[in-house]
């Protein structure tokens, strides 16, 4: 038995053990209380998404991204990863956010993993909702 | 008024003008006989949003698009009569941004009226921009037409003076453009008093200009691209025969015509704004004459911004946008359809791609 069974087998136990044999958490089940936390989760980066976007503090000079993108307008999520023209290659909306702290806010870019990154896209990808993915088109 | 009057007053004045004039070269003494007719120009400069960082620095990006407005403004023949600033030449109201930005537009060679943006005001309610430029609203007659200035970026009361600790919290709750917390625009009782009376005195036939910072009809309220009271406006000047609304706030080409007034957007110099439909979570009302301008690319510092140039002709305004990386538009009043049309762009097939908003 492999370690990794063996550490299932154990947990199964333990489970087992305060559950009195029943398992309280299925993979392939879930409540409208947990849809409600993971929703709220989400919504809770979205915020801080927001926060960054309209902050005077991302970039080096004050100017905010909301200032030319009032409800994150005129961003496109659903137009990515694309060929952008000045760039010559396919990227993805990450790049661009990061040309625009780079350009227009004088900042620095952020890592693509970085925790204020994808809030930053969740909140462009909240204020698009509904719009139907076009990856690609200009 | 009729032609004649016009003509009679125009060129006694002229005459008075002359020989003040009278050793100056020709070429200025056939300005002040070309000045005696109708038709006339001005120049339109418009949301610099000067911005402070700290100590002498402002934001570059934004100081280039006005140096470049006032540059080539005074490069433009035949001249200006004058020059209008639309309003939002500070982005949050400071001494020192409206300081900066009245350095810059001090060096405009014409005479130059302003109007009042909610960027400049709702720091200290326009304390010190009056100090600067003088009232916040007013008129004048320049050549057979009336102009007025409106400060249409006023507000309720009870948001301005009694909803906010700091006076720095009231001036970045309204700078915030799809900030939940602002309040609608208005022009207010007390202003549109003033303005029935002023124009009570001017006769119906006399083409009237009105310059606002927001637009004097509703198109979409989440970004206050919107004048809560622009209905009571619409009516003291729907009496008169030709009245054009000229206003700033919405950094991109609208136009429209509700009933005898026309309505023209001018451009920012500092950065352009989405159409309202490109927000996918709320309606908007863009006039459905309005032929966009053309997709902003983000490559492009100063694309889809730029400066106007405005001639009248019979008491209409032909629009000349100066697109900095663009092609540029004119968008004038034809009398044929009674509406401002595109020059170029008006019929659908000569609509390009670009124009396309999403």
């Amino acid at each position: 038995m492999s370690k990794k069974k063996t550490g299932f087998t154990i947990a199964l136990a333990v489970a087992t053990l305060i559950t009195g044999g029943v398992l309280l958490t299925l993979a392939d089940e879930f409540t409208k209380k947990d849809l409600q936390r993971w929703q709220e989760e989400y919504m809770s980066v979205v915020k801080t998404g927001r926060e960054l976007w309209v902050s005077p503090d991302l970039g080096t000079n004050g100017v905010a991204c909301a200032q030319c993108h009032p409800n994150a307008a005129n961003t496109h999520p659903e137009t990515y990863p694309k060929f952008q023209q000045q760039l010559g290659r396919v990227v993805g909306l990450r790049d661009m956010i990061n040309w625009c702290i780079l350009n227009p806010l004088e900042g620095e870019p952020l890592e693509f993993d970085d925790s204020r990154m994808v809030a930053i896209e969740a909140y462009i990808t909240y204020e698009r909702r509904g719009v139907p993915l076009a990856p690609g088109k200009h | 008024m009729n032609n004649s009057d016009i003509t009679r007053r125009s060129f006694l004045k002229d005459m008075g003008a002359l020989v003040t004039l009278g050793s100056l070269p020709l070429s200025l003494v056939e300005l002040a006989f070309a000045g005696s007719t109708k038709n006339f120009r001005f120049a339109y400069i418009s949301d610099a949003h000067i911005q402070h960082i700290k100590g002498t620095k402002f934001v570059r990006n934004w100081d280039r698009g006005l140096i470049r407005a006032v540059a080539e403004a005074n490069l433009l023949q035949p001249k200006p009569d004058f020059v209008l600033f639309g309003g939002d030449l500070a982005q949050l109201g400071t001494k020192a941004e409206l300081d900066h930005g009245a350095e810059m537009l001090a060096k405009l060679k014409y005479k130059f009226y302003c109007v009042m943006g909610e960027h400049d005001y709702y720091l200290d309610l326009g304390k010190y921009w009056s100090e600067l430029f003088g009232p916040h609203y007013y008129s004048w007659d320049h050549k057979g037409v009336h102009f007025v200035v409106l400060n249409s970026i006023l507000t309720y009361d009870e948001w301005t003076y009694d909803r906010w600790p700091t006076a720095e919290q009231r001036m970045l709750e309204m700078a915030g453009l799809d900030n939940p917390n602002g309040s609608p625009f208005m022009v207010g009782e007390k202003q549109r008093e003033w303005l029935r009376k002023d124009l009570e005195k001017v006769k119906k036939d006399t083409p009237v200009v009105v310059f606002s910072h927001s637009p004097i009809q509703k198109i979409y309220k989440g970004w206050n691209f919107w004048t809560d009271d622009a209905e009571e406006v619409q009516a003291l000047l729907s009496s008169f025969v030709d009245v054009t609304v000229v206003y700033g706030h919405v950094h991109q080409i609208q136009y429209n015509q509700l009933g005898n007034i026309s309505f023209q957007s001018v451009m920012a110099t500092a950065w352009p704004w989405p159409y309202p439909q490109s927000y996918a979570q709320a309606e908007s009302y863009l006039p459905k004459i309005t032929i966009p301008m053309n997709r902003a690319h983000p490559f492009f510092e100063r694309d889809a911004t730029g400066w106007q140039f405005i001639d009248i002709e019979m008491g209409r305004i032909a629009m000349h946008y100066n697109l900095y990386n663009n092609t540029n538009r004119t968008v004038a009043y034809n009398p044929k359809t009674g509406q401002p049309e595109d020059k170029d762009y008006q019929s659908p097939e000569n609509r390009i791609s670009p124009q396309i908003h999403y």
